[in-house]
C-alpha cells in the first residue's frame, strides 16, 4: 500500500512538472462611449499579454495603453457606427495560456484585431491560431526576428504569417546594438553570457554574441538558467572562474534582477547588460544595481516629442500601473489596428469577411505615433529602427545612448 | 580548487534550505502516509507572513536592527505557516483520514493551487515578485577563497540546529514517542492511550514551523519572493525526502544536502553545464531508487517518524 502511494505521488510530480503552474484567466472589457453614432454595435480589440505573474508589470502597461487608444478612438468617432471595446486575455507569459487566449478571442466574430503578445515564445503559439481566422495581430513587444522573417531571417527572409505585424525593432538589431555599446563604448572585452533558454533570450543573446565577437570581444563563458530559478550562486561561481568584465543576460527581469544582486554580493562586481526584457523599474526594485545596462526598442518615451501627448493622456486616465517599457508601443499598435479598421470599413458594415481588407489596410497603415512614425515593411516589421541603451544610475534607469543600428 | 570550494559552499546553502522543507514532507508521511504537496506552499506562505510582519508590524525604529527585527519576522512567518497548516489539516485532510490514499493526495494538490492563487490575488502586489528586506545581516563571511553571505551562514546553522533538535525531540520526548508509536501502528497506539489527532496536529505544526523559518530565511537570502517559489523548492524538498527515504528525519536532511551539492557541482563540471543541472539531480534519484527503492535511510517495513 505504501509503495503504491509513493508511486502515484511520483506520477503526480511528473504531471506537475510538465503542467507547470496553473492560474486563472481574467477578462476585462469596457470603454466609455462618447456622443458618437454606435448604432451598429461593438467591435472588440483583443489584448493578449501577461496580467499576472512575474511579467505583469509590462503586461498591465500594454493593456492600459491599448485601452487608452481605444477610448480616444471612441471619443473621436474614428470608426463610424461602431463602439470599440478592449478584451484583455491573460497569457501569464506562458505559450500554452497564450494559445488558449488566442483561441478564445478568435472564436468571437466581433474581434477585429489583437494587440499582443509581450513574449516572443507566446507569439509563436498565438500566430498560427489568429492567422487561421485572418485576424490581424500587432505586437508591441516581440523582438525575435523569426516571427516576421521566418527561420532563415538573415539569409533568406520569408514572411512567416501575413496576419502578423509589430511596431518594435527586433533582436537582430537590438543584440548587435547592445554589443556595439558594451564592446565599443564601454570597452568590455571578456564577456560572459547567461540565457534563460526561452525564444526571446536565446535569440537576443545569439545576435549579441555574433556582433560582440566581430567587434573583438571574447565570449568567455556561456550558461543557462531556469525560468523559475532563484539561486544563481552556482552559475555565478562558474562564470567567475573565467574572470569576465561584463555579463550579458538574455532573458527578463524576474531572473535578471536577483542574478545581478547575487553576482554583486558574491564579489563579482561587473555590470549586467540585458535587452528590453529587463528594462523595467521592477528590475531595480528586485535587485538590479547601479551600472547595469539594458537596451530597449525606440527612443526614451519621456523624451520623445511624439510621446508627450501619450504620456499626458496616460497620466490623466489615472491607471494604477505605469505604462512601462511597452506602453507607447502598445498604444501605437492599437492605433494601427483602429486606423486600419476605419480605412477598411470606410463607413460600411463589419463582417468576418472584412478581415482580409483589414489586413491590407493595416499593412498599408502609416501614421505618427507615440514612438515615432509607424509603418510596416513587406515582412510586417516596423520601419522604425531606433534603439536606446539605458543604464541604472542612482537607482533609476537613465538613457545613455539613442540611435539606429547601422552595423 | 577555489571554484570547487565555492561551489561546495553554494551547494551546502541550498541543501540547508531544502532540508528545512524536506523535514515537513517526511514527518507527515511518516505519520499518516500522506505526501503533503501543499507543504511547498506552506513555505511560501511563511515567506509572505514574514514580509507582512516586517512591513506592517515591526516598528520603523528597529527595522534595521537585525537582532530585533529578524526574530520578529521569523516569528511572524512561523505563526502564519502554522496557522495555515492547522487549517489545512483540520478542513482538508482530517475529513479524509479514512478515505483511500489518493483522495488526500489530490486534495493536497488542490490546497497547493488554492494557497498559491489566494496569496497571489489577495496579498498586495503579489502578482509579481516582491522585494524582501535582506539588509538585516549584511556582508559576507570569507574563508580563504570561499565567500558566503551571512544570511547563507545563518541558513546553514539554523537548518542544522533545527534538524538536530527535531531528531532529539522525536527520540527523547514523550510526545515524540507518541509520534513514533502512531507512525508504527496507529490503532495499537490508540489502544495504548495515544490521541492520534493530537499527534497528527503536532506533526503538521512542527513541519509548518520549519517551513515558515525556511520561507523567511529564503527571503533574506535571495532578497525577493514570489508566489511560485513554493512549487520548485517544494519539488526539490520532496525529492530530497524520497532520496533519503520518506519517513526518515536523517534521510531528509542528507538527501537535501545531496541535492544541493549535485545541483551546483553538476552545473560546474558535468557536460551541458547549468542547462542540465536539474537532470543530474533526478539521475541520482533514479540510481538510488534502483538499488535502494526505500531510499538511503528508509527502512522497508519498520516505520519511524
Amino acid at each position: 500500500m505504501r509503495k503504491h502511494s509513493v508511486k502515484s505521488a511520483a506520477i503526480v510530480v511528473g504531471v506537475l512538472l510538465v503542467a507547470g503552474a496553473c492560474g486563472t484567466n481574467k477578462t476585462e472589457s469596457g470603454a466609455s462611449g462618447g456622443a458618437c453614432d454606435t448604432s451598429k454595435g461593438t467591435l472588440i480589440v483583443g489584448v493578449i499579454a501577461p496580467q499576472s505573474g512575474g511579467l505583469s508589470a509590462l503586461g498591465l502597461g500594454i493593456k492600459n495603453s491599448a485601452q487608452l487608444a481605444v477610448d480616444e478612438a471612441n471619443e473621436k468617432c474614428t470608426v463610424k457606427g461602431y463602439k470599440l471595446a478592449v478584451d484583455t486575455q491573460d497569457d501569464e507569459a506562458n505559450p500554452a495560456k497564450g494559445a488558449q487566449a488566442a483561441t478564445k478571442l478568435s472564436s468571437d466574430p466581433n474581434v477585429v484585431g489583437v494587440v499582443g503578445t509581450l513574449n516572443s515564445s507566446v507569439a509563436q503559439t498565438v500566430q498560427p491560431i489568429l492567422s487561421q481566422k485572418k485576424i490581424v495581430q500587432v505586437s508591441p513587444a516581440n523582438t525575435n526576428p523569426t516571427l516576421t522573417r521566418g527561420e532563415a531571417f538573415a539569409t533568406a527572409p520569408k514572411r512567416a504569417f501575413d496576419t502578423y505585424f509589430r511596431v518594435c525593432a527586433t533582436d537582430e538589431l537590438q543584440g548587435p546594438f547592445a554589443a556595439n555599446y558594451l564592446v565599443g563604448k564601454a570597452g568590455k572585452k571578456k564577456i560572459a553570457i547567461i540565457t534563460d533558454g526561452k525564444t526571446y533570450g536565446e535569440g537576443l543573446a545569439a545576435e549579441f554574441a555574433k556582433q560582440a565577437t566581430a567587434k573583438g570581444a571574447q565570449i568567455v563563458a556561456q550558461e543557462k538558467v531556469g525560468e523559475k530559478d532563484t539561486d544563481f550562486a552556482g552559475v555565478i561561481a562558474k562564470i567567475a572562474g573565467s574572470t569576465p568584465d561584463a555579463l550579458y543576460y538574455g532573458g527578463e527581469y524576474p531572473q535578471a534582477a536577483p542574478l545581478s544582486k547575487q553576482m554583486k554580493s558574491s564579489g563579482l562586481n561587473i555590470p549586467l547588460m540585458g535587452g528590453d526584457g529587463i528594462y523595467d523599474d521592477k528590475y531595480i526594485s528586485l535587485g538590479g544595481g547601479d551600472g547595469d545596462l539594458a537596451t530597449s526598442v525606440g527612443a526614451p518615451t519621456d523624451k520623445l516629442d511624439s510621446a508627450k501627448a501619450f504620456v499626458d493622456a496616460y497620466a490623466k486616465k489615472g491607471y494604477k500601473d505605469a505604462y512601462g517599457a511597452y506602453g507607447a508601443f502598445s498604444y501605437d499598435a492599437a492605433n494601427s489596428i483602429i486606423g486600419g479598421l476605419a480605412t477598411a470599413l470606410n463607413g460600411g458594415d463589419w463582417a468576418e469577411s472584412k478581415r482580409e481588407d483589414l489586413l491590407k489596410a493595416v499593412g498599408a497603415y502609416s501614421g505618427s505615433g507615440a514612438t515615432g512614425s509607424i509603418k510596416f515593411d513587406e515582412f510586417g516589421d516596423s520601419t522604425n529602427k531606433v534603439l536606446t541603451v539605458y543604464q541604472v544610475t542612482g537607482g533609476k534607469w537613465n538613457s545613455a545612448e539613442t540611435g539606429e543600428f547601422t552595423g | 580548487m577555489s571554484t570547487l570550494l565555492q561551489q561546495l559552499a553554494n551547494g551546502v546553502v541550498q541543501g540547508a534550505l531544502i532540508a528545512l522543507i524536506a523535514l515537513g514532507y517526511t514527518m507527515v508521511y511518516g505519520i499518516i502516509q500522506l505526501i503533503n504537496f501543499a507543504h511547498g506552499e506552506v513555505f511560501m506562505v511563511g515567506a509572505y507572513g514574514g514580509l507582512a510582519t516586517y512591513t506592517w508590524l515591526v516598528p520603523e525604529a528597529v527595522k534595521d536592527v537585525w537582532y530585533v527585527s529578524l526574530p520578529l519576522v521569523l516569528l511572524g512567518g512561523v505563526a502564519i505557516s502554522v496557522v495555515v497548516a492547522l487549517l489545512m489539516e483540520r478542513f482538508a485532510y482530517r475529513p479524509l483520514r479514512n478515505a483511500p490514499r489518493l483522495a488526500p493526495l489530490i486534495t493536497a494538490l488542490g490546497v497547493s493551487v488554492f494557497l498559491q492563487e489566494f496569496v497571489r490575488n489577495f496579498y498586495p502586489n503579489a502578482t509579481a515578485a516582491l522585494p524582501f528586506p535582506g539588509a538585516f545581516v549584511q556582508g559576507q563571511l570569507s574563508l580563504g577563497p570561499i565567500k558566503i553571505s551571512w544570511t547563507g551562514v545563518l541558513l546553514i546553522f539554523v537548518s542544522i540546529i533545527l534538524s538536530l533538535l527535531l531528531q532529539t525531540y522525536i527520540n527523547r520526548s514523550r510526545m515524540g514517542r507518541a509520534m513514533r508509536a502512531t507512525a508504527q501502528d496507529p490503532d495499537t497506539a490508540k489502544l495504548m492511550g495515544v490521541n492520534p489527532d493530537r499527534v497528527i496536529v503536532l506533526t503538521f505544526v512542527l513541519g509548518a514551523a520549519l517551513a515558515g523559518v525556511a520561507g523567511v530565511l529564503f527571503g533574506t537570502y535571495y532578497t525577493n519572493i514570489n508566489t511560485d517559489m513554493g512549487f520548485q523548492t517544494g519539488i526539490f524538498a520532496f525529492t530530497a525526502a524520497v532520496l533519503g527515504g520518506v519517513g526518515s528525519i536523517r534521510g531528509a536532511v542528507v538527501g537535501a544536502f545531496i541535492i544541493g551539492l549535485v545541483k551546483t557541482l553538476a552545473g560546474q563540471y558535468m557536460p551541458g553545464g547549468t542547462s542540465y543541472d536539474y537532470v543530474w539531480i533526478f539521475v541520482v534519484l533514479i540510481l538510488v531508487l534502483v538499488f535502494r527503492p526505500q531510499g538511503l535511510f528508509g527502512e522497508p517495513e519498520r516505520v519511524r517518524a
